[in-house]
């Protein structure tokens, strides 16, 4: 025998996956890292649960502040307030998780995808569509908590608010494996900047208090932060407003910030090692 | 024609921008061929290069020089086709530590395209091979580092691929966890023939189980041969003796009855200790030489006290090779390999 035998021939007889046409391989094998990357979740739904502890705090201790401030009773408070807290729960949730990504860079997991034939762009697709799932049922769980305190929610309008929002997690979720990537060498990086980003973009939100209040500079940054357009479009869908003009700018938002995500994140993803 | 060479590496090569901007060379011209179906160990110290070389073929770090292809195909020009080919266990643990042992295998099986039926199969027979049964449900991270290793071997056996590179697959293992580990591997090479490339500076591995070995220093491969050629040829037998005389007759006495012995031209020397005069002489195969040895010095009336065979290790070949202990180095500090080095040296600044 002349020729080196290909994993398909391999010595155990298998069908190995040797050689596949590329573009169904990019989608065969996103689905297979979007598996992998959901499995800890459906192992453990509770830890989702438990990292909603902040958001919790914010909707006990912050709404009713809120609606004590304006004069607003808690019912309507949360009309407002509550879409603010599920652009939160995406914001945070979802910017931390470059982490496990540092984490499996450092300990040897990311280096054996690396050696196996998959697609590099598979590698980050398939994470960021899974930043989708715990983001959605975290929403979910928040909005039911406050319908115990009078919040309601119209339905049509909040599943194609979190659908949105869903879109938005996948450019975030890009964004922050792609810094991971970045700061591999010093992880210390990786936390600075995130933090360092993620209360600005918050606060610059309108997410917690109405930007109308503040000072006309902060307006003026505000319109530069994708996050804002997110909380407005949220704001309107939870509340049934198809019509306003903030869902299609939110809808704007959401792809623009997730194709520049993957874009990054693809790039990124190619020189990991 | 004999089989074509599975790995083929051609004055490879790989250097990283160092602390302070120094070009630091980690492998300097790598040119070798793997015959398919063997066992190679690299052997050498940390930092020698042994990693990089490894991370080059298996298309984890592009090449700076040089060519290299494996099953057939370039790592630099045709990465995915090799990547379909080989299977790697890496000096870290593959397993996610959040991910459970069994979800982590039939991830490992989705990535390299093998159906689901076929995955399952291979996941039950490899947590059968390798005793991982008790453990499938557990998250990795609450597994011991011999179970642990496990999991990445199993990992790594997943594709079953035709070659298998393992880089320090026993490193940090307790004795009887290496021992069992090599068990594993020496079995599955025997029922599916896998070609094994292997790192190490455990040298009773690389003495005990790889047909070829490399010895492999500052980049450079720079003894290439089975370990027991190795050690013949570059360190050979030593055998001492103790004799009830003086030093001086013992010498005398010891190199009349190695030249009657087979082993003329060997050249004894007094070694100082105790009361009895020792002496010690350089052979080749001290094995046969030292029954005759000590038949010839009985004839001509000397009493042997003690008689030792000092079998030399690849340590005394590396030592012999370099003027360096491979032992010593083990124990300084430069516990890193270049890469790892250079990158750290970039985090630092």
């Amino acid at each position: 025998m002349t020729t080196v035998p290909t994993a398909r021939e391999s010595p155990d007889g298998s069908t190995g996956g040797a050689e596949r046409a590329r573009p169904a391989g990019i989608l065969h094998d996103s689905v297979s890292v979007f598996v992998r990357e959901l499995r800890p979740v459906i192992r453990d739904p509770f830890s989702l649960v438990f990292s909603l502890m902040q958001p919790l705090m914010f909707l006990a201790f912050f709404g009713p502040l809120l609606g004590g401030m304006t004069g607003l009773p808690l019912d309507q408070a949360f009309q407002w307030f509550v879409p603010g807290i599920v652009v939160m729960i995406a914001l945070f949730g979802t910017a931390m998780t470059g982490s496990n990504l540092l984490f499996e860079i450092q300990s040897g997991a990311h280096e054996r995808m690396l050696v196996a034939p998959v697609s590099r762009s598979a590698l980050m697709v398939g994470r960021a569509c899974k930043e989708m799932v715990p983001l959605v049922l975290q929403a979910l769980v928040i909005s039911g908590v406050a319908a115990f305190f009078g919040f309601r929610p119209s339905l049509a309008g909040m599943a194609v608010g979190l659908a949105i929002l869903a879109v938005f997690g996948v450019g975030l979720g890009a964004l922050s494996y792609a810094l991971a990537i970045v700061s591999r060498n010093r992880d210390w990086m990786f936390w600075t900047v995130q933090q360092g980003l993620l209360f600005p973009l918050m606060l610059l939100s309108g997410m917690l208090l109405p930007l109308e209040a503040g000072p006309r500079w902060m307006q003026v940054l505000s319109r530069f932060n994708p996050l804002t357009y997110m909380v407005d479009a949220e704001r309107a869908l939870f509340n049934g407003q198809f019509g306003d003009p903030a869902v299609a700018a939110g809808a704007v938002a959401a792809v623009v910030l997730a194709a520049l995500g993957l874009t990054v994140g693809i790039r990124a993803m190619r020189n990991s090692i | 024609m004999s089989t074509p060479p599975i790995i083929s590496a051609r004055g490879l090569s790989k250097s990283f921008r160092g602390p302070g901007g120094r070009t630091v060379e980690a492998v300097a011209d790598l040119t070798m061929d793997v015959a398919p179906g063997t066992l190679t160990a690299f052997l050498g110290p940390n930092g020698a290069g042994k990693s990089t070389s490894l991370r080059m073929l298996t298309t984890l770090l592009r090449p700076t020089g040089g060519t290299a292809t494996v099953c057939g195909f370039d790592v630099a020009r045709q990465p995915a086709e090799v990547r379909a080919r080989i299977g790697y266990i890496g000096q870290k643990n593959g397993a996610g530590q959040y991910q459970r042992v069994r979800d982590e295998l039939l991830s490992q099986g989705a990535l390299y395209g093998l159906g689901r039926a076929e995955t399952r199969r291979r996941v039950d027979e490899l947590v059968e091979a390798l005793g991982l049964g008790d453990l499938v449900r557990r998250p990795t991270m609450k597994l011991s580092g011999g179970q642990r290793r496990r999991v990445d071997i199993a990992l790594g056996l997943i594709p079953g691929p035709q070659l298998l590179f393992l880089d320090e697959p026993t490193t940090g293992l307790d004795p009887q966890s290496r021992a069992n580990l090599w068990e594993h591997i020496l079995e599955l090479r025997r029922r599916y023939g896998t070609t094994l490339f292997l790192t190490t500076h455990y040298l009773d591995e690389a003495d005990q189980f790889a047909e070829r070995v490399m010895v492999v220093d500052r980049g450079r491969i720079i003894a290439d041969d089975t370990a027991s050629r190795l050690k013949t040829d570059l360190a050979g037998d030593r055998i001492v003796l103790a004799l009830d005389t003086d030093p001086a007759s013992a010498v005398a006495a010891v190199r009349r009855a190695a030249a009657a012995a087979g082993a003329g031209g060997a050249e004894p020397e007094a070694a100082p200790a105790g009361e009895d005069a020792h002496v010690v002489v350089a052979v080749d195969h001290g094995e046969r030489v030292l029954p005759a040895l000590l038949r010839e010095l009985e004839r001509d009336g000397h009493t042997v006290r003690t008689a030792e065979l000092d079998r030399p290790t690849l340590d005394d070949v590396f030592l012999r090779l370099t003027g360096r202990s491979l032992r010593e180095e083990r124990t300084d500090a430069a516990e890193t390999d270049p890469s790892a080095e250079a990158t750290s040296g970039r985090a630092a600044r």
